[in-house]
C-alpha cells in the first residue's frame, strides 16, 4: 500500500463522484424535465441563465436554463428544513441519507475507462478494481431499500408508510429477478471482475452487438467459429437483457414501478413528510441509482467504455497491446456517452409507459420475470454445453429436459393464477 | 339507476404480452419529441407559440397582434376628435366600479375655455390597478364613451403608487377614440 496508490484512489474517488457522477445527477434531472417538457409538447425550464445584468451587461445568458440545477441545489438548502413533531427524529435524520449513499458506493466497481498513464504511473479508471463487480453492486445497492423504508417509518404518518412498505416488498422481489437475469451473462464470461468482463467486450464484440467481430460472439470457441449458431446465443442475451432492465427500473422506482411515491395514492409516498434539502438527497438518490443502473446495464451488455466496432484496437492500442496513454479519457467519454443514452432511455419510457398496479407489479415480478430468468438460466447452460456434449446429447437429452423446465414453469405460472370467477346477479 | 354490466374485454395474445403497446407507446411519445425540436409541435402554427411545444415564450413573443376586438385590458380614458377630454366626471364609472378602483375630483373647465358654460372635467381622474379587476363596467356606464378599456394588459410597477394611474397617464394610455357619442346618437 504506497502512497501513491492512496492518493491516486482519493484522487479517483473525489474525481468520479463529485466531477462525474454529481454533474449528472443535477443534469438528469434538467433533461428530465426538459425531455417530458418536449415529449408532452410544452418548452420546460428554460431561463434560468447567469444574471449578467447584475454585472452590468446588457443581457441575462439564457444557456436554455442549463443552470436551472444549480437554482434548485441553492432552493433545497436555503429552504426551512421542516422537522414535523411527530417523527422519529433519528431515523428521520438517518433515511435521506441511507438513500443517497449506497447509490454513490456502488460507483466504486463501474469501469469508466480503460486506463491512462500519468507520469509513468498506469493509472486504472476504476475506483475499486474487486473481483465481485455485481455482487458487490447487488449487495449494497438493496441497501438502500432501507433508507425507503426508515424513512416511511421515521416519519409516522399512514402514506408514508405504506409508501415505505411498497417499496421494501418491490426491491426484495425483483432483486431476484436482478440476480438471476445476471447469471447467463456470468456463465457467458467465466467471471464477475467487471474491468475484465468489459476489456472482454472490447476485444471480443459487446454482448449485444457481436456484429464486427470475426467469431461472431463473445465466446470464442471452435464450435462458435464455424457454423451460425453464434447467434442462438443472441437468445438468452436478449432475455436477460429484457429482464435486467426492467428489474433496474422497478430497483430504482422509476416511473412505471414508481409505487411507492404513487400521488394519487399515497399523496407524496415516503417523502410525504421531508422538506428541503432532505428531500433533495432523496431525490438525488434515486437519480444516482439510475445513473448507476445504466452504467451497470451498459456496461454488461453494451461493451461499457469500449469504442466498439474494432475501434479500440485500431485507434488506441500500441503495436505490443498496451493502450496508450490517453486511452482512458476517450473511452471515459464512450462511456459517459453510453450512460446518458441509456439515461434518456429511461426518462422516455417514464413519460410513456403508465404506472402498474400493485398486484400487477407482484405478479409480473414473480410469476413472470422470476420464471423467465430462471428458465433462461438452462437456455444459456445448454447452448453453452451443446459444443462440448455434441448434438446428439443436446437433441436427446438437452432440449427434452429444457422442455420439461419450461413446462414446469409455466405450470407454475398458471396454478398461481387463481381463477377468476366474478358473478354479477 | 340500471346496472350496467360491463363485460371484461377479451384480449388477444399480443394484448397479453403487452410489450407491442409499449413499443407503440414508445413510437407515440418520440413522434411527439422529433416534431417539438423540429419546432412543427401541433398546435403550433394556430398559437403562433415557439414551435417547442405550443408554449408561448411570452416576453419574446408575444400575442398582441391577435387579441380580439373585445379585449378587456387596461382601463383609459379617451379624448374626441377635436382633442377634448369626453369625460364630464360624472362619477358613474366610480359608482358602479365593484373594487372600488376609480377615485375621481370633479372639476370645472377653465374660464378660457369656450366650452366651460356647458360642460364639466375632473380635475383628478385617478385608476387604482391594484384594484382594478378588468370587468370593463365603467366602460358599460359611461354615458360620454369617455373610459375604454384598452388591450395593452402588461401594468407593471415596482410600488404601489406606480400602480395607480392618475389623469395624465390614463390619457396617454387612451389616446383620442373617433366616432359620435351613443348618447346623442340615434342608433343607440
Amino acid at each position: 500500500m504506497d502512497a501513491v496508490f492512496i492518493i491516486v484512489s482519493a484522487l479517483k474517488v473525489f474525481g468520479f463522484t463529485f466531477l462525474v457522477i454529481l454533474p449528472l445527477v443535477a443534469y438528469s434531472t434538467y433533461a428530465e424535465r426538459r425531455v417530458c417538457a418536449i415529449i408532452q409538447d410544452r418548452v420546460g425550464p428554460n431561463r434560468v441563465g447567469l444574471p449578467a445584468t447584475l454585472l452590468g451587461f446588457k443581457k441575462d445568458l439564457k444557456f436554455f436554463g442549463l443552470v436551472q440545477p444549480l437554482a434548485d441545489g441553492l432552493k433545497g438548502l436555503f429552504k426551512e428544513d421542516l422537522t414535523p413533531a411527530h417523527v422519529r427524529k433519528a431515523f428521520y435524520w438517518m433515511a435521506p441519507a441511507f438513500t443517497a449513499a449506497p447509490a454513490f458506493i456502488t460507483l466504486c466497481v463501474i469501469p469508466f475507462g480503460s486506463a491512462v498513464t500519468l507520469f509513468g504511473h498506469e493509472i486504472q479508471m476504476v475506483i475499486a478494481d474487486i473481483g465481485v463487480g455485481p455482487l458487490f453492486i447487488f449487495a449494497i445497492a438493496s441497501l438502500s431499500v432501507y433508507g425507503i423504508t426508515l424513512a416511511g417509518w421515521a416519519s409516522n404518518s399512514k402514506y408514508p408508510f405504506l409508501g415505505g412498505v411498497r417499496s421494501c416488498a418491490q426491491m426484495i422481489s425483483y432483486e431476484i429477478s436482478l440476480g438471476l437475469s445476471l447469471i447467463p451473462i456470468l456463465l457467458f464470461f467465466g467471471k464477475l471482475n467487471l474491468t475484465d468482463i468489459v476489456t472482454h467486450q472490447a476485444t471480443n464484440g459487446w454482448l449485444l452487438l457481436p456484429l464486427w467481430n470475426e467469431n461472431g460472439t463473445v465466446i470464442h470457441e471452435g464450435y462458435w467459429q464455424s457454423s451460425g449458431y453464434q447467434w442462438l446465443l443472441l437468445l438468452p442475451m436478449g432475455i436477460s437483457f429484457f429482464v435486467f432492465t426492467t428489474s433496474i427500473f422497478a430497483e430504482t422506482n422509476r416511473m412505471p414501478f414508481d409505487l411507492p411515491e404513487c400521488e394519487t395514492e399515497l399523496v407524496g409516498g415516503y417523502h410525504t413528510e421531508y422538506s428541503s434539502m432532505k428531500f433533495a438527497l432523496f431525490f438525488m438518490g434515486e437519480y444516482a441509482a439510475m445513473i448507476v443502473g445504466s452504467a451497470l446495464i451498459v456496461t454488461i451488455f453494451f461493451g461499457g467504455w469500449s469504442l466498439g466496432f474494432g475501434l479500440d484496437t485500431a485507434l488506441l492500442q500500441t503495436g505490443d497491446g498496451d493502450w496508450k496513454w490517453y486511452a482512458g479519457f476517450i473511452h471515459l467519454g464512450a462511456f459517459l456517452g453510453k450512460t446518458i443514452a441509456f439515461i434518456l432511455f429511461f426518462i422516455w419510457v417514464r413519460w410513456t409507459v403508465p404506472r402498474f398496479r400493485y398486484d400487477q407489479l407482484m405478479k409480473l415480478g414473480w410469476v413472470v420475470f422470476f420464471e423467465l430468468a430462471l428458465f433462461n438460466i438452462f437456455l444459456a447452460a445448454l447452448i453453452i454445453a451443446a459444443p462440448h456434449i455434441g448434438i446428439l446429447n443436446t437433441l436427446l437429452f438437452g432440449f427434452p429436459s429444457l422442455t420439461i423446465i419450461a413446462a414446469l414453469m409455466f405450470f407454475i405460472t398458471k396454478a398461481n393464477e387463481e381463477k377468476r370467477r366474478i358473478k354479477i346477479t | 339507476m340500471a346496472i350496467v354490466k360491463v363485460k371484461r374485454p377479451k384480449l388477444s395474445w399480443h394484448e397479453h404480452l403487452y410489450l407491442p403497446a409499449i413499443l407503440k407507446g414508445l413510437g407515440i411519445t418520440l413522434k411527439h419529441a422529433i416534431a417539438a425540436l423540429r419546432g412543427k409541435a401541433p398546435g403550433a402554427e394556430e398559437l403562433a407559440s415557439s414551435g417547442l411545444g405550443v408554449t408561448m415564450q411570452y416576453p419574446e413573443q408575444k400575442w398582441d397582434a391577435r387579441l380580439p376586438e373585445y379585449y378587456r385590458g387596461v382601463p383609459a380614458l379617451v379624448t374626441d376628435e377635436q382633442g377634448r377630454e369626453r369625460c364630464v366626471s360624472c362619477q358613474l364609472c366610480e359608482f358602479i366600479c365593484p373594487p372600488k378602483a376609480i377615485t375621481i375630483l370633479p372639476g370645472e373647465l377653465q374660464s378660457d375655455n369656450p366650452w366651460s358654460k356647458v360642460e364639466k372635467a375632473p380635475r383628478e381622474f385617478e385608476i387604482n390597478m391594484i384594484r382594478c379587476i378588468y370587468c370593463g363596467m365603467c366602460e358599460e356606464v359611461c354615458p360620454e364613451q369617455a373610459i375604454f378599456l384598452r388591450q395593452d394588459y402588461a401594468m407593471t410597477g415596482g410600488t404601489r403608487d406606480e400602480m395607480v394611474n392618475t389623469k395624465g397617464r390614463l390619457y396617454k394610455i387612451g389616446g383620442m377614440r373617433e366616432g359620435l357619442v351613443n348618447k346623442w346618437n340615434k342608433l343607440k
